[in-house]
């Protein structure tokens, strides 16, 4: 009994002490009893991954490529475009033209799969369908990539102990302990950043295109400009192809313009991405290169040279946090897919600090209050039961240190519940020697037969609070796992506390200190 | 001390007709407000939708805080003062789950400081539970309802009855039931409501009047603890349902000391008549029944007095439970077992030949 106790005291002193030996980590456990988000202040999120887009943005690739490998095997075709979620729609100029496209795609595209259902000679369309495991691939692929884009975006926003992890199929749970501006982290998380260049078209007509006839290949992007509530939207015709992406980004960096001190993003290219950057600006002089973050258009530059050096810079009306927040998110890289926040729930620091001072207060007052009451209700005994009390609390939050668990709310609730139902194993074994006694028998035995008859009724009773715990735990997410734990760690250790210490104490002062009479 | 004598006789069976018109009265009455108000009043977590907790440094009204969401369409969002009056906390709540949730919560705080001022405003908490977490949440809270009475049925009627394989037998008559509903499609909750009347059927049929009586009780008390809930216009949350679980362990936990001890007495004064025999044994565990929940209740008091706004609720549900609880032990799980008459022997719990099996 006394090594339990011993044990339990070393995992709780690190949780307790605030300065702690140096010699302690080597040999001895550190953990310490862990603060839920309820307690510690923080957010939880759940973010949803609609990795369906990623299939789309894939195929939309994937139809560039088809259309040089096209090119390459001299087929030459009427339309080549995504028609569905998961198909691309091709149709050819000629018939015979067909068996040539099928052997192209097969040898190439490894996930497309041929259906030529209605094909003949007058409908000359065949569909290229992504098979259902090459999306399955890629929607995993896409969550995966989410959580490392994550990952690297939170590391560098800077939060202590993050947790980020998939959930689920399409899920991500994010959860930041003890931040200080949820509105920023949600910014930085949720935000796709996506970054592309693309030329504007200056061939066709703005005004005809926005009437509805939008060229093939193009697409009208607006930039937002303005203060918040007087925002205006300037329309662009751009060409729907991208020149270049963020993918080829080796840095985003804050920097401070001189003229008007304003702050801008300046970004760098690695090797192949300067070298497409010259060429299409080579390319492309005296033409307007617009640079699209997430399907906004921020800004469309005249390229009045070919650039060389792989520079670039983001500018607009930015604050010095936006700047520092956009350079992160595309110095991380895109998200795969966006990202749709489904869950969350935020905590600030002081209601956390509130509820742990709040449970605290509740757990000592219902505590002395129960302690008083077993004293004066069986004496000497209900001293000893106030005894196995302690012992429980402290077993109960020794557990929660040595198994790295969670103490949250609810958690709290637990162990102030278990103060309240663990004094029934005593009080169903103190009435039982009670009884025993007015039977007329000697303390020794109505101490053996009252521990002897509660304990089966004991075990009864708390396995049926045992299995609620257990499948709470198995069901609960978060601050309610937490109560599980406590209850069911709680129940176990009063079992040990309430009939084997108590017992202990017992024998001890009857065989050894031949006590006569049992005050209780 | 002792506030029950030793020698206390109350004829709580004799009573036992006052106690079930009370019951029966009870669930009624719940019934019929969860009918009137379409279902229990779920929380965030099971409806979806947005809640708040935003504390003011300066006096503030309801109308004020809604006049200053008015500017993104938010003005019919529910707004009630939280925790001790006059300390400035509200809980805002908009309970719309088809509008965009992603930003949501950034805007109302974005309002809120514009019409009070950043430094007058702070959020203490969010809360924003999409549609579809809020239905998987609430699938989630059904099933561990229905499994952790799935397991209880198996336990008590496979430790009290000695009777494990009836047990196996009825965890299979069940499992094989709510595979056929949910088969059909039906919803959650009627698989739960098909589920009670199913394991009340088998303990009938198969005449394990112990868990018949365990389980009747541990319904009365989660049916009147969800009426108390609806009656004082409660939500029902996460933490409420795990103290509804919480109360089953507890009820069955007095419940289970009363009828060991109607067991033992059986076995000691086999002539006499079984109602005695039941009062007899309520008597003597009432004194226990009474100081454990005694002890719960105090700390469960002193939760719900001292704990704060965030676990107000779950202090409430303890609450309700513990007392419901502890009557249902005493006037509603023994007498069910008089059910049959006196004469529980007849291939029930009694006989000898039942003892064995089993241990």
């Amino acid at each position: 009994m006394l090594l339990v106790i011993v044990i339990a005291l070393i995992y709780l002193t690190p949780s307790i002490s605030k300065t702690i030996p140096a010699w302690w980590p080597s040999i001895l456990p550190e953990e310490k009893i862990h603060l839920g988000l309820d307690l510690r202040g923080g957010m939880h999120l759940v973010l949803e991954v609609q990795a369906q887009k990623a299939v789309e943005s894939h195929l939309e690739r994937t139809v560039e490529d088809i259309k040089q490998a096209l090119r390459k095997a001299k087929i030459r075709y009427q339309e080549l475009k995504r028609t569905g979620p998961d198909r691309i729609g091709l149709t050819l100029l000629r018939t015979e033209d067909r068996k040539q496209t099928e052997e192209v795609v097969e040898k190439n595209f490894s996930g497309l799969a041929v259906e030529s259902g209605a094909f003949g000679p007058r409908d000359l369309t065949v569909e290229l369908v992504l098979s259902e495991q090459a999306q399955q691939h890629i929607k995993k692929m896409a969550v995966d990539q989410a959580v490392e884009t994550i990952t690297n975006r939170i590391d560098q926003f800077g939060v202590a102990e993050p947790d980020i992890r998939p959930q689920g199929r399409d899920r991500i749970l994010v959860q930041l302990p003890g931040i200080k501006d949820p509105k920023r982290a949600i910014d930085i998380i949720g935000k796709t950043a996506l970054l592309e260049f693309k030329l504007v078209d200056e061939e066709n007509s703005l005004e005809e295109a926005l009437r509805g006839n939008i060229p093939p290949g193009d697409q009208i992007l607006y930039q937002i400009t303005g203060e918040p509530g007087s925002q205006r939207k300037i329309p662009f015709l751009l060409k729907r192809r991208a020149v270049l992406t963020g993918e080829y980004l080796t840095d985003a960096r804050v920097q401070i313009e001189t003229q008007y001190n304003e702050p801008y993003v300046s970004l760098s290219f690695d090797s192949r991405g300067a070298r497409l950057f010259e060429q299409i600006t080579g390319a492309n002089i005296k033409k307007r290169l617009a640079i699209v973050l997430d399907g906004v258009v921020n800004s469309a530059p005249v390229i009045q040279d070919r650039i060389a050096g792989g520079r670039a810079q983001i500018t607009g009306r930015f604050s010095m946090e936006d700047a520092r927040d956009l350079a992160i998110v595309l110095r991380a890289g895109a998200l795969p897919a966006p990202v749709k926040i489904i869950e969350e729930r935020t905590v600030g620091p002081s209601l956390g600090r509130d509820s742990i001072e709040r449970g605290l207060k509740s757990m000592i007052v219902g505590g002395l209050i129960v302690i008083l009451f077993m004293l004066l209700y069986y004496k000497f005994a209900g001293l000893l039961a106030d005894v196995a009390l302690f012992l429980n609390i402290i077993l109960i939050a020794a557990a929660l240190a040595m198994f790295g668990a969670t103490l949250t709310l609810p958690g709290i609730a637990g162990i102030i519940l278990i103060i309240g139902m663990a004094i029934d194993a005593n009080v169903l074994i103190f009435e039982r020697i009670r009884e025993e006694l007015r039977l007329g028998k000697t303390p020794r035995a109505a101490i053996d037969g009252g521990y002897g008859k509660a304990l089966v009724t004991i075990l009864d009773a708390n396995i049926t609070t045992l299995i609620a715990a257990l499948v709470l735990f198995q069901f609960g997410t978060g601050p309610v796992k937490g109560f599980a734990v406590t209850l069911s760690i709680g129940i176990i250790a009063s079992l040990f506390t309430a009939i084997f210490v108590t017992r202990l104490i017992f024998d001890y002062l009857i065989i050894e200190r031949g006590m006569k009479r049992i005050s209780i | 001390m002792e506030f029950i004598k030793p020698d206390i006789n109350i004829d709580f069976i004799g009573r036992r007709r006052i106690a079930l018109s009370v019951s029966v009265g009870l669930i009624l009455l719940t019934l019929v407000l969860l009918l009137v108000r379409g279902g229990p009043n779920y929380g965030v977590d099971f409806s979806g939708g947005i809640l708040i907790q935003v504390r003011f440094n300066q006096p503030t009204t309801p109308d004020a805080i809604r006049e200053a969401l008015r500017s993104i369409a938010l003005e019919d969002s529910a707004i009630q003062e939280f925790g001790e009056k006059g300390k400035g906390e509200y809980l805002i709540r908009v309970s719309q789950t088809d509008i965009e949730l992603t930003d949501l919560s950034q805007q109302v705080e974005k309002s809120l400081d514009k019409a009070f001022g950043g430094n007058n405003v702070e959020v203490r908490r969010v809360e924003m539970v999409g549609p579809k977490i809020g239905e998987d949440l609430r699938e989630k809270a059904l099933f561990a309802i229905f499994y952790a009475l799935l397991f209880m049925v198996i336990y008590i009627s496979g430790r009290f009855e000695y009777k494990w394989t009836m047990s196996i037998i009825m965890a299979a008559c069940l499992a094989l039931g709510v595979y056929v509903i949910s088969a059909i499609g039906m919803s959650i909750i009627w698989l739960i409501a098909v589920a009670a009347l199913i394991t009340i059927g088998l303990c009938w049929f198969l005449r394990l009047e112990y868990a018949l009586g365990a389980i009747i009780a541990l319904f009365h008390d989660v049916v009147i603890t969800i009426g108390a809930f609806a009656l004082t216009n409660r939500e029902v949350t996460l933490p409420v349902v795990a103290a509804l679980l919480t109360i089953v362990g507890y009820s069955l936990n007095d419940t289970i000391v009363v009828f060991d001890r109607i067991r033992e007495n059986y076995r000691r004064y086999r002539r006499r008549d079984f109602a005695e025999v039941i009062n007899q044994s309520i008597n003597q565990t009432l004194s226990r029944t009474l100081l454990t929940s005694a002890t719960t209740l105090i700390v469960v008091v002193a939760l719900f007095v001292l704990g704060g706004g965030v676990i107000h609720d779950f202090a409430f549900a303890l609450l309700v439970g513990i007392v419901v609880g502890t009557y249902s032990s005493i006037f509603i799980a023994s007498p069910v077992l008089l059910i049959w008459g006196d004469q529980p022997g007849k291939g029930g719990f009694g006989s000898v030949k039942g003892h064995g099996k089993g241990r």
